[in-house]
């Protein structure tokens, strides 16, 4: 910085007065560059109402990319994100529920048997891998739903909001989901 | 430093200029643009630290180009600690079109609010991670429409900011003319909320606000929200919490929490959005 200033003041020596300073700053600075990557644009200005303002910045925007999101942000805050999966176990489980619900009411007039009965005896005929399977689908979202949404419960009473706790609490619940629904897939 | 000033200073700066000027020239050499290749300086140089900065680009004079992925390769023994650092190196030494928004470089004006390696964060306050094996990645703000390079389009993000009423509105002067006086205890609720700079870094980590910018406020306006709700002196708190009181406004807020884990002053705009629906419900 103490260089640039000296900078100056030799050149408004250079220049002759204080006056024709800038002026000879601005001739000087063109000459000492001679850049050929400089970007040059034909600048002027115009009064313009909020309406025509919002005309041209439309316009704008059709041209305009949008700058990429899902794509590049931090995983873990976006795919793994725990508000998200409360809502994608919660939606899958409703449906699930309002599925079987309309399938047991129609199961009469279609002649299926979807008594829990039947439905044992058919998922006890399953082989292994696809019952341990299909009890861990469908374990671990409910742990998750079920331990997230405590978490959320504690959001609404505005507690828990320090940065250590949402993101060890994050990677906690993934966790604990896992293990809880394991357990529920073998063990019960 | 030195390394940071631009070329035409140091010419200045140097007691005999004419001299200097012919020797500036094959500095310059190495600014010639070409785009698409990774550019390095002082490569002939053993031993350096190097590390790769990849950048966003795209120009609004070539509307039809997409936005591409643009390499710099800088030393990072003569460049400074900082993403904004190593920005201004890359813009003065080797490539003047690279445009990004900076002004105070000490983390109080807000203006070089950018995603780097996934989270939003200011190019100022983010240290350069030192491993050089791993790329550094720069993209503007996600989800805003790109005027430039790394400079989003905020306009909706201070329309809404306007939108808000962001200034004291009482009606009853001062009991003694004078200043309207609060207590310490009233004024400490406001710490924490004061500080926010609007760079914009939490209202464009929330997936939500990226889906529902339209009608949503997102967390910075909603901190902002906040901060007037609590003002000891404000007398328009009902028509305040009024405002917010519709389905899109406040309650679009699914407590992801990216606005908490991303804010790069350390403020809590989860928590302000969380204390706002506390207000409306009880």
């Amino acid at each position: 910085m103490i260089a640039q200033r000296a900078g100056t003041t030799a050149l408004r020596r250079a220049a002759g007065g204080p006056n024709t300073f800038f002026t000879a700053n601005v001739a000087r600075l063109g000459l000492a560059s001679p850049m050929s990557t400089t970007q040059t644009r034909l600048v002027a200005t115009q009064k313009l109402t909020p309406t025509d303002g919002d005309a041209i910045l439309a316009q704008q925007r059709l041209r305009r990319p949008v700058s990429p999101h899902l794509e590049i942000y931090d995983k873990m805050q976006t795919y793994f994100g725990g508000s998200a999966w409360q809502r994608i176990t919660g939606a899958g489980f409703s449906g699930a529920l309002y599925v079987f619900g309309a399938s047991y009411l129609a199961a009469p007039l279609l002649g299926w048997h979807l008594e829990s009965a039947s439905l044992a005896a058919a998922f006890g005929a399953l082989p292994f891998a696809v019952k341990a399977g299909a009890k861990f689908v469908l374990a671990w979202p409910f742990v998750f739903h079920a331990i997230n949404g405590v978490r959320h419960l504690t959001y609404d009473f505005a507690v828990g909001f320090q940065r250590r706790t949402i993101v060890q609490g994050g990677w906690y619940i993934w966790g604990a989901s896992i293990v809880g629904g394991l357990y529920l897939a073998f063990f019960v | 430093m030195a390394a940071l000033r631009s070329t035409p200073f140091r010419v200045l700066g140097s007691a005999r200029p004419s001299l200097r000027l012919a020797a500036a020239a094959p500095v310059r050499g190495f600014a010639q643009l070409a785009d698409g290749a990774t550019k390095s300086l002082h490569a002939s140089e053993g031993n350096e630290r190097l590390k790769t900065f990849q950048i966003y680009r795209w120009n609004p004079d070539q509307p039809t180009e997409k936005p591409r992925m643009q390499s710099y390769t800088l030393d990072l023994d003569k460049t400074g600690p900082m993403v904004l650092d190593a920005l201004i190196r890359i813009k003065n030494e080797l490539d003047p079109t690279v445009t990004f928004r900076r002004s105070c470089r000490e983390g109080i004006c807000g203006s070089c609010a950018m995603n780097i390696n996934g989270t939003n964060t200011l190019a100022c306050l983010c240290r350069i991670p030192t491993e050089t094996n791993a790329d550094l990645k720069i993209y503007p703000l996600p989800h805003t429409y790109v005027v430039k390079d790394l400079v989003p389009d905020l306009t909706q993000f201070y329309k809404q900011y306007k939108s808000i009423k962001p200034y004291l509105q009482r009606d009853t002067p001062s009991p003694d003319g004078k200043e309207y006086r609060q207590s310490k205890a009233d004024r400490k609720k406001l710490d924490g909320l004061y500080e926010c700079i609007l760079c914009a870094c939490c209202s464009t980590s929330c997936p939500s606000y990226w889906w529902n910018s339209e009608e949503y406020l997102g967390p910075a306006i909603l901190l902002q929200s906040y901060r007037w709700l609590v003002d000891s002196r404000d007398e328009r708190h009902e028509q305040r919490k009024d405002a917010l009181n519709n389905s899109m406004s406040l309650y679009r807020c699914h407590t992801i929490l990216n606005c908490t884990r991303t804010c790069p002053k350390g403020l809590n705009p989860g928590l302000a959005i969380a204390e706002i629906k506390k207000e409306m419900s009880f």
